[in-house]
């Protein structure tokens, strides 16, 4: 596919991308016409401002950070199945969030609720704990980097179910919707507070798409054409960390966005980290906004956490992926 | 261009590489023979820095190894690794490109230059036919002709192989031993071949460098190698030497207890 196809292409998806997100605070149970939304005024136009645009905005930057933190996990593992959450980020800010329910913190900070700072602070602990134990070994492997990360994840997910059985029903009940993930929210404070985790996040890995085309190739390739492997898994790792971190911290874990966005991506526009970067920020970000208007609007007047949606689209897509096997780019 | 003294190197408790000392001249066309486990794989990888090493011993272009960035040093080697079936989710003209890197900054576009320098990678490698295929729909001989192709592309002073023919066909390993000795001789590429092809390095190579568990064992003109006496202490193995008949270049055969009837 050359250069003027693909950027067509990209092209294509913004324009796609602008009316879908356009579009989605017009979605939901209360109806709202453009000419209240315009003068402000009435219950239409703050469930617009205050409740749907935040929203939208909250899903989109969630769903582009999910999407392309995936992209660079998927490349510097080479593996298919590598998501944002393959090095434990969602189990450790699962179990911050976990242990700020059962002991009913509630102190905000910086615009983040008590919940939000414990989801981000666990993320960093098992940052630090994957990077510690592979570093143990000598070098920075990626196999000893995934193995850590399992570790950790597996750990933590036991913890995490110790506090659930120790809680009231209440604290249970909280721990377990907040692990189904969700962009709800009121007013902008969420949405100003991630954005520079996203975009710093982004630019890291923009910073590396040549690095990344290296590295989907094999170390020793990317080595001898010149890249430092691990001083580029290194920012990788610890951009998109922070990245992910931010976006459980304020949405819980959603799954699946950060493992379909770069496949269905790659199929579209082929492997070149230089546009795959792109489009899966847009495709990301436009699918969880889908999805959370699919989450408002299928089982209206409740909702529907989006994480459930994307998980269930999430099953399907993994045994296609199966079955498709290496025409995706990695092998299974 | 490439001077190696005094180089050990072990991992753990486990010496791979034992007191090696050689010196490699812009022009030559050099092949690193051996049998299994003596050492030429982990040899080109220590020179890539694929394996990083902290004792000195090498200096690349009268320059200590260890004083290059790793861009730096892939402007003046590059390396094409053993054919194998890893998945390469790209087309032939991305990767290849790829070899341009340590010519680009991180936000700079691809020039000019750099297309030019890939299409003449390609022509070389005789690739240009399966430029805008998928890598992954490549035969054996296919791929390494484009591994190639995007060692070229980085316009790199010496060129590193790692047993280049290895798992190919009779069809594709001469083709791509053809390629390499048209690279020395009409180019003037230095070249580091590691291969377990005796009779291959005999053919194209100027110079062998033979290891024996991890020490340097013979390191000479490639015709003065060619003795039953030497490949058996190299081998443990007995050999004929016998005359190609095109060529007259001596061609060795291995000695085989016969099986069947």
């Amino acid at each position: 596919m050359n250069r003027s196809r693909k950027l067509t292409l990209l092209g294509l998806l913004l324009v796609a991308c602008l009316v879908v997100v356009l579009a989605a605070p017009l979605v939901g149970i209360v109806e709202t016409p453009l000419s209240a939304i315009f003068t402000g005024q009435g219950e239409a136009a703050e469930v617009f401002w205050q409740l749907r645009l935040p929203r939208v905005a909250l899903a989109f930057l969630a769903g582009s950070a999910l999407a392309v933190a995936g992209m660079a996990f998927q490349a510097m593992f080479r593996n298919p199945l590598a998501t944002p959450f393959t090095l434990g980020v969602s189990s450790g800010a699962a179990l911050g969030a976990s242990i700020c329910i059962r002991l009913g913190w509630s102190v905000s900070l910086l615009g983040a609720s008590a919940v939000s700072g414990c989801a981000f602070l666990g993320a960093l602990l098992s940052l630090l704990l994957v990077y510690g134990i592979a570093s143990i070994r000598r070098g920075f492997s990626t196999a000893a980097m995934l193995l850590a990360g399992v570790a950790v994840s597996f750990f933590f997910s036991s913890v995490i179910l110790l506090i659930q059985y120790l809680s009231d029903f209440n604290s249970s009940f909280r721990i377990v919707r907040w692990l189904m993930g969700g962009v709800e929210t009121v007013g902008y404070e969420a949405v100003t507070s991630l954005f520079p985790f996203v975009v710093s996040g982004v630019a890291i890995v923009a910073y590396l798409t040549r690095e990344l085309n290296l590295l989907a190739v094999g170390d020793d390739i990317a080595v001898s054409r010149g890249v430092d492997p691990r001083r580029a898994k290194i920012m990788l790792f610890v951009g998109t960390t922070f990245m992910v971190g931010g976006v459980v911290a304020f949405c819980g874990p959603i799954g699946f966005v950060g493992m379909m966005a770069p496949h269905i991506c790659r199929l579209m526009l082929g492997a070149d980290h230089r546009y795959l970067l792109p489009a899966s920020f847009l495709f990301g970000g436009m699918f969880l906004v889908l999805c959370d208007a699919c989450a408002r609007v299928l089982i209206a007047p409740a909702e529907i956490p989006v994480g459930v949606i994307t998980s269930l689209l999430g099953g399907p897509f993994f045994v296609w992926l199966l079955i498709r096997r290496t025409s995706l780019g990695y092998a299974l | 261009m490439i001077e190696v003294r005094n180089f050990s190197f072990g991992v753990g408790r486990r010496q791979i590489l034992r007191d090696i000392s050689f010196k490699i001249d812009q022009g030559e066309f050099v092949c690193l023979l051996g049998p299994n486990g003596a050492g030429k794989t982990t040899l080109i990888k220590c020179l890539m820095r694929i394996v990083p090493s902290r004792q000195g011993g090498i200096r690349v272009a009268s320059r200590p190894l260890e004083t290059y960035r790793q861009s730096e040093l892939a402007r003046r080697l590059a390396y094409v690794p053993q054919a194998d079936g890893r998945v390469t989710p790209f087309t032939v003209y991305e990767l290849v490109m790829m070899g341009r890197y340590p010519h680009l900054s991180p936000f700079s576009s691809v020039r000019q230059e750099d297309h030019r320098a890939v299409n003449a990678a390609l022509e070389l490698a005789a690739a240009q036919q399966f430029a805008e295929r998928s890598v992954d729909s490549l035969s054996g001989g296919e791929r390494q002709k484009v591994f190639l192709a995007a060692a070229l592309a980085q316009q790199a002073e010496v060129l590193l192989l790692d047993e280049p023919a290895a798992f190919l066909d009779l069809r594709h390993q001469v083709e791509i031993n053809v390629l390499l000795a048209q690279l020395n001789r009409e180019q003037g590429q230095t070249i580091v071949c590691a291969t377990h092809d005796i009779n291959s390095a005999l053919a194209t190579a100027q110079r062998i460098i033979a290891l024996r568990a991890g020490a340097v064992f013979y390191d000479g003109p490639a015709a003065e190698l060619a003795s039953a006496d030497l490949l058996h202490q190299l081998y443990d193995h007995d050999f004929s030497i016998t005359e190609h008949p095109q060529t007259g270049r001596p061609v060795v055969l291995a000695h085989g207890e016969q099986v069947g009837t």
